[in-house]
């Protein structure tokens, strides 16, 4: 099996304290892939430094993309090499329309026709008459700015798309649109680390892996790890330990 | 009243129209007899094209032309007037009077594009008299294009005001090309049951110079106002912003908006100022100064984009 991504002993430390603590990981070509975990595990953290954010940069491991360590590139060259994020909470965008933003991933794919542009919207259950013109900015709610920022994932086509909580601020009845939606990634060729709380889109994962205080303590079939998240891990002074290891 | 239709075919005439049309103009429709219009390069005026319901009054003088304008009472005037300044030499001064009335009940847009496409030492003035009378309404739209050499003194003043009823909105934009000094000074009067929206939008680079002084005296029950100011600046460019707003009558109501982004050795400074005499008045403001928002900065990166590149989108979408 050849893997898009391999995590090697990853470190970070932020202001002083150790967050992520020699993350090991691997995710296939083409495979979805789940991360779960409480809050505060370093989900989001893990996510950043793969991106290579300003304040994330790794203090030990490798980071081993596509067969390159990418540990020294900067965002926009792990962007060019196919890397992209989705955040949690997304930016927001004052006078950028929708159709502007959706295009800027596609620039270096040769650009976007508006027939893509229109389907990224649908794949995102918006209507493109409505969104493609208004703004990324104010006036949208919390949800329509998160499909948004789904959608600017779709147009960019990546090799490896990391999506944190890509669930939180969507409606309960949409998450069948999320699971589709990933699942439209995989088919398109992407690989997705996605980040999640919900069990649904574990389960439409093809492996899980769960992390807790900052490393990844097991992964394989995504039931499994979701069951022993729920069954074997107790929460404690504000953590989740698990009761079997340590 | 002097109405003038001249053959646009001088040299000038073309200059001008290029320099409108990179100014994000349209020239043809300083063609189109149909729609109201004024040309004036330098102190010449080059086309006017009157319609019914405005009446044009344009005298030439030593360093520029005095507009008077009028709006006639009752008339609504279907399509916008296009307005164009400009100066296409290098250097020189150009000094724009203009008295604007819009009588009761009448109704009009004024677009105005201001184009100095090649500035190296030129001084752009207007002084500017507008009254919106009972019940009337003026949308007024700037937009001035500098070119790339920052020699450039752009001096607007306005004193506008606004009686019972009436409506003004004004956006004054300075976007492309250099800003070289720019010193806006408006002043409005609002009487009863008016309305005044004044938005400005300025993009600074190198070491260019932008001072926005706007103050609106509420001074009639129930006078509504809102400035926006939106500024960016770079490099050395330094920015100063006071937006005055004063409720001096019963349920007036003002909001000062004031957001600037800096970057660079760029140093900006806001000043809203709130004065309220009438307890049942009142008047807001808030002012951020700040560099690009990194989330938005790193997630067009992660889309591809370069640093640079991302900024300058973000700053054109802020200033749009
Ligand atoms: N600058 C910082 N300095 C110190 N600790 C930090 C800093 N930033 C984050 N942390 C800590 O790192 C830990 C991991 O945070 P992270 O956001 O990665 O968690 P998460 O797994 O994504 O949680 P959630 O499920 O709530 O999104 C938290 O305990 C957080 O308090
Ligand atoms: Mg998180």
């Amino acid at each position: 099996m050849s893997y898009i991504l391999t995590l090697k002993k990853l470190e970070l430390c932020r202001d002083g304290k150790k967050i992520l603590r020699g993350v090991n990981l691997e995710i296939g070509n083409q495979e979805i892939h789940s991360i779960i975990g409480a809050n505060g595990a370093g989900k989001s953290t893990l996510a950043y430094t793969l991106m290579g954010l300003q304040g994330y940069e790794q203090n030990e491991g490798s980071i081993i993309f596509d067969g390159e360590d990418i540990a020294e590139l900067s965002i926009t060259e792990r962007a060019k090499k196919g890397i992209t994020l989705a955040w949690q909470e997304p930016a927001r965008f004052e006078g950028l329309k929708v159709r502007d933003y959706l295009a800027i991933g596609a620039r270096d794919n040769g650009g976007i026709t508006e027939e893509e542009l229109k389907d990224a919207l649908c794949k995102v259950d918006l209507n493109p008459e409505k969104y493609l013109d208004r703004e990324v900015g104010e006036a949208l709610s919390g949800g329509e700015r998160k499909r948004i920022e789904l959608a600017s994932i779709i147009t960019m086509k990546p090799k490896l798309a990391i999506l944190d909580e890509p669930d939180s601020g969507i409606d309960v009845v949409s998450l069948k649109e999320i699971v589709n939606l990933i699942r439209a990634l995989k088919e398109n060729g992407s690989s997705v680390l996605v980040i999640t709380h919900r069990e649904e889109i574990a389960a439409a994962s093809d492996k899980a892996s769960l992390m807790c205080e900052g490393v990844i303590l097991r992964s394989g079939d995504p039931l499994e790890i979701s069951e022993f998240f729920k069954n074997r891990c107790i929460p404690c002074d504000n953590r989740i330990y698990p009761l079997t290891e340590n | 009243m002097t109405l003038t239709k001249l053959d646009m075919l001088s040299k000038d005439t073309e200059d001008m129209n290029s320099a409108y049309d990179a100014a994000g103009g349209n020239s043809e429709v300083l063609h189109n007899h149909e729609m109201s219009s004024l040309v004036v390069s330098g102190n010449k005026v080059l086309s006017a094209n009157g319609t019914e319901g405005i009446v044009l009054e344009k005298k030439e003088t030593e360093n520029g032309v005095d507009i008077k304008m009028t709006i006639q009472k009752g008339y609504k005037i279907p399509l916008p007037v296009h307005l164009c300044f400009g100066l296409i030499p290098k250097d020189g001064i150009q000094e724009i009077k203009m008295d604007f009335v819009a009588e009761e009940d009448s109704e009009v847009e004024l677009i105005a594009h201001c184009t100095f496409p090649n500035a190296v030492k030129v001084v752009h003035k207007m002084d500017a008299k507008m009254v919106i009378g009972k019940n009337a309404s003026l949308k007024y739209t700037e937009t001035h294009f500098h070119g790339p050499h920052g020699g450039i003194e752009v001096l607007p003043k306005a004193y506008v005001k606004i009686e019972e009823g009436g409506k003004y909105y004004t956006n004054f934009a300075l976007i492309s090309g250099r800003v070289g000094f720019l010193e806006f000074d408006y002043s409005v009067d609002a009487e009863k049951d008016s309305i005044c929206e004044m938005v400005t939008k300025v993009y600074g680079k190198a070491d260019d110079k932008i001072r926005i002084l706007e103050k609106i005296a509420l001074n009639g029950e129930n006078a509504r106002s809102v400035i926006k100011s939106r500024i960016a600046i770079t490099d050395n460019a330094i920015s100063e912003f006071r937006g005055i707003t004063e409720g001096h009558a019963p349920r007036a109501r003002g909001h000062v908006d004031c957001m600037e982004v800096i970057q660079g050795n760029a140093k900006a400074e806001a000043i809203p100022i709130v004065r309220v005499d009438n307890p049942l008045a009142k008047v807001t403001h808030e002012a951020a100064i700040g560099c690009v928002d990194k989330k938005e900065v790193e997630t067009l990166m992660a889309r591809g984009l370069e640093e640079d590149d991302a900024i300058d989108i973000i700053v054109k979408g802020m200033l749009a």
